[in-house]
């Protein structure tokens, strides 16, 4: 029958079904592993390189230049830096695997355990920054997105312009004006949370910094899903929608919405990245006792294995968001 | 409320015309002129500047009058004196590092892009690296052991722009290598470097354009964060990042001495952000993309 | 009453510039309504339209659309949505793009109709095997990525008859496909409508598919219908000047015929006119022409045309004779050969698209070479220019052996061989004015600069009749085919002894096709030796003197033009002559248009 043979050209060319959709995915993930330790392993190289094995007297640089010959020796011994720098970096590797990141210079108690308290703390606050960023960015974005060019979508793509201009420590310095010391008096001008309490028991200490954080982030965020939005609602298979009479209902919510967050998704990733980079200076703006601030204090008080410590840490959690975006996105790219 | 644009039929190759549309629209100009405005008013500042700006003229956080406009700082100086002085090393650190950046990555990214394979990969696994450290965080981390030279700042800057600035170019330029006059050029054996400056680069000046604005903004946003957290410019200097901190425990008492700052400083980024994202507008209005 | 009455139907974009002019014709249940014309000619907008959609930046601005007693064009939104749910089916022209990654084909298929989920899957799945797909439950479970170009185009038109509409609008539904789906697809849409009583408009810049499929054909130009009537009127006995010469222009796989082009540029979307919009293109032009529109007319033959002097041009067109072009003379088989090509073989990593091809160009023959897409026929043209670097055969030049690789390649020999590509927009730096383009080769390979360069790029841009004025003019500011006469200008001003034409034409309306294919007849003339690669049999038959036949990387037949393409001997030439589609022509020699 002419309908079978019809069938059966038709059905030649296909790509084959899905069945090897998880063999090709396991590849790129291995793959993409093995990438992430060789990267990992050259962060840890330039973090040594950048501190360690600069030249000239590191000891000096630590104690500064009024250390006597004794202070000197002292040091460079505590550190290992009369070593040969290849064993000097082996040891400083073996003991980073090993979560041994050293002890203090200025305060001589364990790195890993100054550092624990302040990374839950910028955990938390970046965490509750999420939690607001991303549904806002969704929704805001996908309103500009259908008033596209109306007052809405201006008056946004204005703000957004200049949001993203300014400095974070610009916004924060005026949040802080607004808010805190000259125009109202309604919050905490700094976020000091004491030692052993959780953030969320100072809920007042959080909101400036949050506020600042989530306005930076929903303006980045939100121009992504705008965008991504625009491209979908310009589809074919959009206008195709359209032509066959679907409700705007149905064509916003189920045609556009799953293809307008897919692109949507790593950015979020890479947001949550930004932030690490971000959360050092609005730390420090606000005097909050996360890792940002740590590191600030440890580069003043020329604390080597803090400043190690604490950079390996952003660097490695940076990445980690960055390949998880990647990820995602080649998931996403698969389906 | 839902409208699709109408699309070009067939691939329109952008009008020779698109560099001078984009440096003549209203956005681009504005922008432009913020620019040239903040760097006439760092430049030309110090020669106007009333006082010394490290001298120590009044009490602390004193109020306007007494010869000080604007009043004094944390220290007693003279604000309006410090504004106007502060913003020359801003200004030249960022113009040298986003051009040192630009034109590094616009190099990696072309390079990369035109002769791929092995060479493509490698280049692509620094660049992948550098992207690993923040700038930010990558200049406190030099910082924290050399100190705060300026030219260190600057390189430092560079460095950090260039991973993002390879990758967009390398972007922009691969679908070009792909075109046919490309692939021309190559099969009658014009030199490479003649392909990448004639054939290549003229093509892809509309993202460079976009490009280089929002790398100016960041350089602007990075260098006076770096002097907002006490490693760029150092005290008794005056720059108007460091300023923000060093007055901000005033700011009840004396607000302008961290609001001047703090809008000198925006004013010269928005500038920036205004000639990318208006020249962004042009390139999508011309070629289709979205802005 | 008409199944579908379009009357006086006009779109104009925001700026007021008319895009479509006063579109007007009627369709009865069951019949095909054939909408040709080259780019654009607004039938798109004409598509789009009938469903009372605009795209943003252009607007309805007048005319009715009465589609089962309902005017579209005087609905509410709210009212206009129902009427396309119920009342029109659009099959897109790209439906690799028209369909939603995100949703399976079941929840595409079902969401168009009216009534209940349930009703509507028995409905859903006797329509797909209507179109020759298969109909369970895992099939529908797919989405539109998992299905092959050919069986997504069936999703579309499934999906357009699924609701028993009263019109279908086909946009280009086949531009994308091979031959052989092409001519199955449209086998399968000519039965769908006449079964299922269904009026259809058909829209293809393709006289030969609007031939196949039509009951009625409308030509449309400018924004315009220039002529409309049955396939019979249109085709065989076509009255408008522009019918004629469009019909002139397409070539044949049947005979070797000169083409004959229509001079002058097609007018842009929205151009303004005050007379006849063809006046300034058209061999028959009078000064009355100019000065007010023609009104659509009926014509002796049955057809309407909008041309004032049609009874004149019905006269006159039938008194001139198109000759064949004489057979071409078999060449003396030791005459030596310009490029010569064994055992060529190809990969891309670890697919082989080549295998073991063979031939040889002799001095002064144009060798056509003829395969559809995925036959590999790009890769050999890229193997021989050198740009395909993963290869292994022996190539040999002038008897000469030539290196595979293009960095072992001599200067000499890069001069010597040279390449058109098939994107006309790609193919020119824009970034460069057209008679730098052309000066680049003469200071590269003779080192020739200044006014003496620029008096050869003039020479070779007039051999390509391009008038030297244009010379500064960047490519964005010149048509598809200018840029590939330019193209070949480029190629010209080497000294070529082979020219490689990869699919040259392919990106170009048929009108212009047919300038570029006798402006390569003048080269060829001049004894330049060419190889012409492309998916139509007909360009092959037009130019071709000996031809190679390209399948899956594999040369399955060759011999000379006349002979393969009379008597072809491989079944794949047989099935691919087969189905490809011709116009309907009078008879063997008939008209030709005056100058």
């Amino acid at each position: 029958m002419a309908t079978e043979t019809m069938t059966e050209k038709a059905l030649e060319a296909a790509p084959p079904p899905s069945r090897s959709r998880r063999a090709a995915l396991a590849w790129p993930i291995a793959r993409r592993a093995l990438t992430g330790v060789v990267t990992l392993w050259c962060i840890s190289v330039i973090v040594f390189v950048a501190t360690q094995a600069m030249p000239g007297d590191v000891a000096h640089i630590i104690l500064g230049p009024g250390a006597s010959s004794e202070q000197v020796a002292q040091l460079n011994q505590n550190l290992g830096l009369d070593q040969p720098l290849l064993s000097q970096y082996l040891d400083w590797l073996g003991n980073v695997l090993t979560g041994n990141m050293g002890d203090s210079i200025v305060s001589g108690q364990p790195v890993s355990e100054l550092l624990s308290e302040r990374i839950f703390n910028s955990a938390t606050l970046t965490v509750i920054a999420m939690v607001f960023i991303i549904p806002l960015s969704l929704v805001i974005g996908l309103l500009a997105a259908v008033f596209r060019d109306k007052l809405l979508d201006r008056a946004y793509l204005g703000t957004s312009l200049i949001v993203t201009a300014t400095p974070d420590f610009v916004i924060g310095s005026l949040v802080i004006a607004l808010f805190g010391t000259v125009v109202f008096k309604v919050l905490p001008p700094v976020s000091l949370i004491p030692p052993g309490d959780a953030p969320w028991e100072h809920p007042r200490q959080l909101v400036m910094p949050l506020a600042v954080m989530v306005l930076v982030g929903v303006t980045y965020l939100s121009r992504l899903v705008r965008v991504s939005f625009i491209d979908v609602l310009e589809s074919e298979y959009v206008q195709l929608a359209i032509i066959k009479g679907l409700s705007m209902r149905r064509i916003l919510f189920l045609h556009a919405l799953p293809n307008a967050l897919a692109p949507s998704i790593p950015a979020a990733s890479i947001m949550a990245a930004y932030t690490i980079a971000g959360s050092v200076v609005i730390e420090y703006l606000f005097a909050y006792p996360g890792i940002g601030s740590a590191l600030v204090d440890a580069v003043a008080g020329h604390d080597l294995p803090m400043v190690q410590a604490i950079i390996m840490l952003m660097a490695a959690a940076f990445f980690c968001f960055n390949q998880l975006a990647d990820l995602l996105g080649t998931l996403n790219k698969s389906r | 409320m839902i409208r699709t644009r109408p699309r070009e039929q067939g691939v329109q190759a952008p009008p020779r015309n698109l560099t001078r549309r984009i440096l003549t629209s209203p956005r681009t100009r504005l922008g432009l002129i913020m620019l040239l405005v903040m760097i006439l008013f760092s430049v030309l500042g110090p020669f106007f500047a009333p006082h010394s700006p490290t001298a120590v003229l009044a009490k602390p956080y004193a109020d306007p009058g007494d010869g000080l406009l604007l009043g004094a700082d944390s220290l007693g100086r003279d604000i309006l004196s410090r504004i106007l002085s502060g913003g020359a090393n801003l200004t030249w650190m960022a113009i040298a590092a986003t051009f040192g950046g630009v034109a590094l990555g616009t190099a990696i990214g072309l390079i990369a892009a035109y002769a791929g394979g092995i060479v493509d990969t490698l280049l692509m696994r620094v660049v992948d690296v550098m992207l690993t450290f923040p700038t930010i965080i990558m200049a406190i981390l030099f910082i924290s052991m050399v100190g705060p030279s300026r030219l260190i700042l600057v390189v430092l800057v560079a460095i950090g722009l260039t991973p993002g600035m390879a990758r967009v170019m390398r972007g922009a330029a691969r679908p070009v290598i792909r075109r046919e006059h490309v692939m021309w050029a190559r099969t009658i054996g014009l030199s490479s470097s003649r392909i990448l400056m004639r054939e290549v680069l003229p093509s892809v000046t509309s993202p460079l354009l976009v490009e280089t604005g929002l790398r100016l903004m960041w350089s602007v946003v990075g260098l006076a964060s770096l002097s907002f957290l006490g490693f760029g410019v150092q005290p008794p200097a005056s720059d108007w990042g460091l300023m923000v901190s060093e007055n901000k425990d005033g700011l009840a008492i004396q607000p302008l001495a961290v609001f001047i700052p703090a809008v000198c400083v925006a004013l010269f980024t928005i500038g920036g952000n205004l000639f990318a994202e208006g020249a962004a507008r042009v390139i999508g209005r011309t070629e289709g993309a979205r802005s | 009453m008409k199944a579908v009455e379009v009357t006086g139907l006009t779109v104009a974009l925001d700026d007021g510039s008319v895009i479509v002019d006063d579109v007007s014709f009627g369709l009865e249940s069951g019949q095909v309504m054939g909408l040709v014309g080259e780019s654009g000619s607004g039938k798109s907008t004409v598509a789009l339209a009938l469903l009372g959609f605009a795209k943003a930046g252009a607007n309805i601005t007048g005319g009715k659309v009465v589609v089962g007693g309902v005017d579209l064009l005087a609905l509410s939104p709210n009212e206009l949505r129902e009427a396309r749910k119920k009342l029109i089916g659009f099959v897109p022209q790209d439906p690799a793009t028209a369909l939603n990654p995100a949703l399976t084909i079941r929840a595409q298929l079902t969401e168009g109709m009216l009534g209940e989920k349930k009703e509507n899957l028995p409905r859903i799945r006797e329509v797909l095997e209507t179109v020759g797909l298969p109909s369970d439950n895992a099939f529908l479970r797919r989405h539109p990525q998992e299905l092959s170009g050919g069986q997504q185009q069936r999703v579309a038109i499934a999906m357009a008859l699924g609701k028993k509409p009263e019109l279908i609008v086909f946009d280009e539904p086949t531009t994308g496909l091979d031959v052989s789906t092409q001519a199955r697809v449209l086998e399968m849409v000519a039965g769908l409508c006449a079964d299922n009583g269904m009026a259809s408009v058909f829209v293809s810049h393709d006289l030969a598919v609007v031939g196949t499929v039509g009951d009625l054909v409308t030509v449309m130009y400018a924004g315009q219908v220039l002529e409309t009537g049955s396939r019979e009127e249109v085709l065989l006995s076509a009255a408008h000047p522009y019918s004629i010469a469009l019909l002139e222009s397409v070539p044949s796989t049947r005979q070797r015929l000169p083409l004959v082009s229509i001079p002058g540029r097609a007018p842009a979307a929205g151009a303004k006119f005050d007379g006849c919009v063809f006046a300034d293109r058209c061999a028959f032009v009078e000064d009355r022409c100019r000065d007010s529109a023609p009104p659509l007319v009926a014509t002796s033959t049955g057809s309407s045309a909008r041309c004032l002097r049609v009874e004149h041009v019905l006269q006159n067109q039938r008194c001139l004779v198109k000759e064949p072009l004489p057979r071409v003379e078999s060449r003396e088989e030791d005459s030596g050969s310009v490029l010569s090509v064994r055992n060529l073989n190809a990969s891309y990593g670890r697919t082989q698209v080549l295998f073991d091809v063979s031939f040889n160009v002799a001095p002064g023959e144009t060798l056509g070479v003829v395969g559809e897409s995925g036959s590999g026929k790009t890769t050999m043209s890229r193997c021989l220019i050198g740009l395909h670097e993963d290869q292994s055969g022996i190539f040999e030049m002038d008897g000469k052996p030539l290196p595979p690789r293009l960095r072992d390649r001599s200067k000499e020999v890069k001069q010597q061989l040279q390449y058109v590509f098939q994107n006309p927009y790609g193919s020119l730096n824009p970034r460069e004015t057209i008679a730098n383009a052309v000066v680049v080769p003469l200071k590269h390979f003779y080192g020739e600069r200044g006014k003496a360069a620029r008096d050869k790029a003039k020479e070779a841009l007039e051999r390509v009749e391009i008038p030297w004025r244009l010379a500064d003019r960047y490519p964005a500011e010149l048509s598809g085919g200018q840029r590939q006469r330019v193209a070949i200008a480029r190629a010209l001003v080497c000294n070529p002894s082979l020219l490689i034409c990869d699919e040259i034409t392919s990106a170009l309306d048929v009108s212009v096709q047919a300038s570029v294919v006798e402006l390569l007849r003048t080269l060829q003339n001049d004894g330049l030796s060419m190889i012409f690669i492309t998916h139509n049999l007909a360009v092959v038959r037009s130019i071709g003197d000996r031809v190679i036949v390209l399948s899956q990387g594999r040369v399955v037949e060759s011999g000379e033009v006349e002979a393969v393409l009379t008597a072809p001997q491989h079944p794949y030439t047989r099935g691919l002559l087969a189905d490809t589609l011709e116009v309907d022509r009078s008879d063997a020699e008939t008209s030709d248009l005056p100058g």
